[in-house]
């Protein structure tokens, strides 16, 4: 197996705000392997975006705040770096790329421009060597005919090359670990599966890690090899994507599941989970989902449920499985 | 209601005369049909012309040609008055994005009661109990009556949006994209409750989307929308157990089952290349040809007429 680039232990990232402490993340572990795709699934609200904001370090400040845990990236802990030290980290070693990409470009500069910003940055190039940087980093992305497209605005593209550079920004510095937060939520549907392919390819050829974010179970069971599921700033359950779906242990897993409408087969009726999730300012006592969990029993709302290992690699934190 | 032949050019105007010097066909002959308490889904990808043609049938667009009837009648042949009495009352229309869809400074109650307001001549007792009869009918409290939007949640809003279309009791509701701005968890309780109100007021639906599992729970017929026409209609069933079209297998194909791969029936990946092109300048013959993977000579040439295979027809050239 190969080497873990990625280790999170127990993070927290609360927000402090004039109503009160929002505990967006609280208590996060799971680890990415080299050339693997771990996925994030999980509601709006739920800390999947702030998990992938807490690695890189940018959180809004002063309001969130990372209160706990670590991040240990190849050996070293991401929380311990000074300012300046973090930033020889971000964009070189680990990138991110955004949900919207007309808001993560520039609309004022040429997509040759943004790109050469980040290779100029992080490696320090002379002028020649970066424009041969810049097209290499468009053809890995498979951008048709990249040296016309340099001089473009972003607003001369469709969504689906917009995101595709912001792809050749993340991956023009050949990073080992990328955070994808809902690259193609914005896109249509057969751009999305396009997208998706092209990535694993990258993938391939660079063996780049990728944390994948998104609340889609149709893009977890394509793209990734293994998945926590977060619920109000906790991941309930970590498998390998075939057992999550073949064998889901957690309650709101499998309701999760069977709540989405499947297009291989006709349904009568949905599963629907009763109620919404909870208000991360004030979250119910013992299991999160208690509340909301069609299992619950008196435990479930008195202690927090810990993190049992039920296989290799498949944890679950529900007291049901006691 | 039925539409046929529906067209709707927008022009292009350049220079300082504005003179037209082009036609962007958004919606170019499209022609449906939807039954009393059945559901229709226009699905197709941003720019396949699918809100153009539910604005159409809201009035919110004058058409360009073609027909649309509404219980046997040619909407052509109503009046003003008559369109604002007896048409636009039984039609209700839910938006996408239940943020934008509402006045933040209206209480729920005025937000529902607004269609009655305007449209009848009801007194205030007679609207008040007819709002919480709504509340009641979408699943909200009464005391919800009292609160402003943004006390809600995203789910709660959209059934705030239901109560309000249905409340002078149409006949046809236009969703757009009813549950695509919702969390998963929220999108199968506001589907349910559609397809329970459909069953207890006998509602015809007229539902536009994107995501192809959302339409095959929620429709009785489909229609595949792209760049302006209609590539393949037919009832869901059959459409998705056989889809015909080139385009229908791709979008099938890239919607992503929630299965992982190697678990029973697997459907091979088709990676169409290249994106929808411009609706200014359609290209020849089968307008889905230079994205096609089965793309014959004849297809760049020749535009496809419509061919019935079973219960659904196909414009196609390999169905000739």
């Amino acid at each position: 197996m190969s080497k873990i680039i990625l280790q999170v232990e127990d993070l927290r990232t609360f927000f402090f705000t004039r109503k009160g402490v929002v505990k967006a993340v609280d208590g996060v572990s799971f680890y990415v392997r080299e050339g693997e795709t771990f996925g994030i699934v999980g509601e709006s609200g739920c800390g999947k975006t702030v998990t992938g904001l807490s690695i890189l370090r940018l959180l809004p400040e002063p309001a969130g705040r990372i209160v706990g845990g670590k991040i240990i990236f190849n050996g070293t802990n991401l929380l311990e770096l000074s300012k300046k030290e973090m930033r020889e980290y971000r964009g070189r070693m680990i990138a991110m790329i955004l949900q919207d990409p007309m808001t993560s470009l520039n609309p004022v500069y040429t997509i040759g421009d943004q790109i050469a910003e980040s290779v100029r940055l992080h490696q320090g190039l002379r002028d020649e060597m970066v424009e041969k940087e810049v097209i290499s980093a468009l053809r890995l992305l498979k951008i048709p005919s990249p040296e016309i497209l340099l001089e473009d605005y972003p607003f001369q593209l469709s969504g689906g090359m917009r995101q595709r550079v912001v792809g050749a920004i993340a991956m023009s510095c050949y990073p080992r670990l990328l955070i994808a937060d809902e690259p193609t939520t914005a896109l249509d549907a057969t751009i999305q599966a396009q997208y998706i392919a092209l990535f694993k390819e990258i993938q391939k050829k660079t063996n780049v890690a990728i944390i994948y974010i998104t609340h889609d179970f149709g893009v977890i069971a394509n793209m990734c090899h293994r998945v926590g599921v977060m619920y109000a700033g906790k991941i309930l359950e970590t498998a390998m994507t075939k057992e999550l779906f073949k064998a889901p242990k957690h309650p709101y897993t499998s309701a999760l599941i069977n709540s989405v409408p499947r297009l291989d087969r006709k349904d009568d009726r949905l599963y629907s989970i009763e109620g919404q999730p909870p208000s991360l300012m004030n979250l119910p006592p013992g299991c999160r989902f208690s509340p909301r969990c069609s299992m619950a029993q008196a435990v479930c709302s008195e202690q927090e449920p810990p993190e049992v290992e039920i296989s290799d690699g498949h944890s679950v934190s529900c007291w049901g499985m006691k | 209601m039925e539409g046929r032949d529906l067209k709707k050019y927008y022009p292009v105007t350049k220079g300082l005369l504005q003179r037209t010097v082009g036609w962007v066909r958004a919606v170019d002959g499209v022609s449906f049909t939807i039954e009393r308490g059945k559901t229709l889904s226009l699905v197709g990808e941003s720019g396949a012309g699918k809100t153009t043609t539910a604005k159409a049938v809201l009035l919110l667009e004058q058409l360009t040609s073609g027909s649309i009837l509404f219980e046997g009648k040619d909407l052509q042949q109503f009046s003003q008055l008559q369109l604002k009495t007896e048409y636009r009352p039984r039609v209700g229309a839910v938006q996408q994005n239940p943020w934008s869809s509402m006045n933040p400074r209206m209480r729920v109650r005025d937000i529902i009661a607004e269609p009655l307001v305007v449209n009848t001549k009801q007194s205030k007792q007679q609207i008040r109990s007819r709002v919480l009869e709504l509340l009641q009918q979408v699943e909200l409290s009464p005391e919800h009556a009292e609160c402003y939007p943004h006390e809600f949640s995203g789910g709660q809003r959209q059934r705030i949006a239901v109560a309000r279309a249905l409340a002078l009791r149409p006949s046809l509701v236009v969703l757009d994209e009813p549950v695509s701005a919702l969390d998963v968890s929220i999108r199968a309780q506001i589907m349910n409750l559609l397809k329970d109100l459909q069953g207890k007021h006998n509602l015809s639906y007229l539902v536009i989307a994107h995501n192809l599992a959302t339409v095959r729970y929620m429709s009785h017929s489909v229609a595949i929308m792209y760049l302006g026409q209609i590539v393949e209609y037919g009832e869901a069933e059959g459409l998705f157990e056989r889809p015909l079209h080139p385009y229908t297998r791709a979008l099938i194909s890239a919607s992503l089952l929630a299965v992982p791969e190697g678990n029973g029936q697997e459907i091979k990946q088709i990676i169409l290349s290249g994106e929808m092109p411009s609706p200014l300048n359609p290209p020849s013959g089968c307008r889905f040809h230079p994205r096609c993977t089965e793309a014959m000579d004849m297809c760049s040439k020749v535009v496809p007429e419509i061919r019935v295979v079973g219960r659904q027809w196909v414009k196609c050239h390999h169905y000739d």
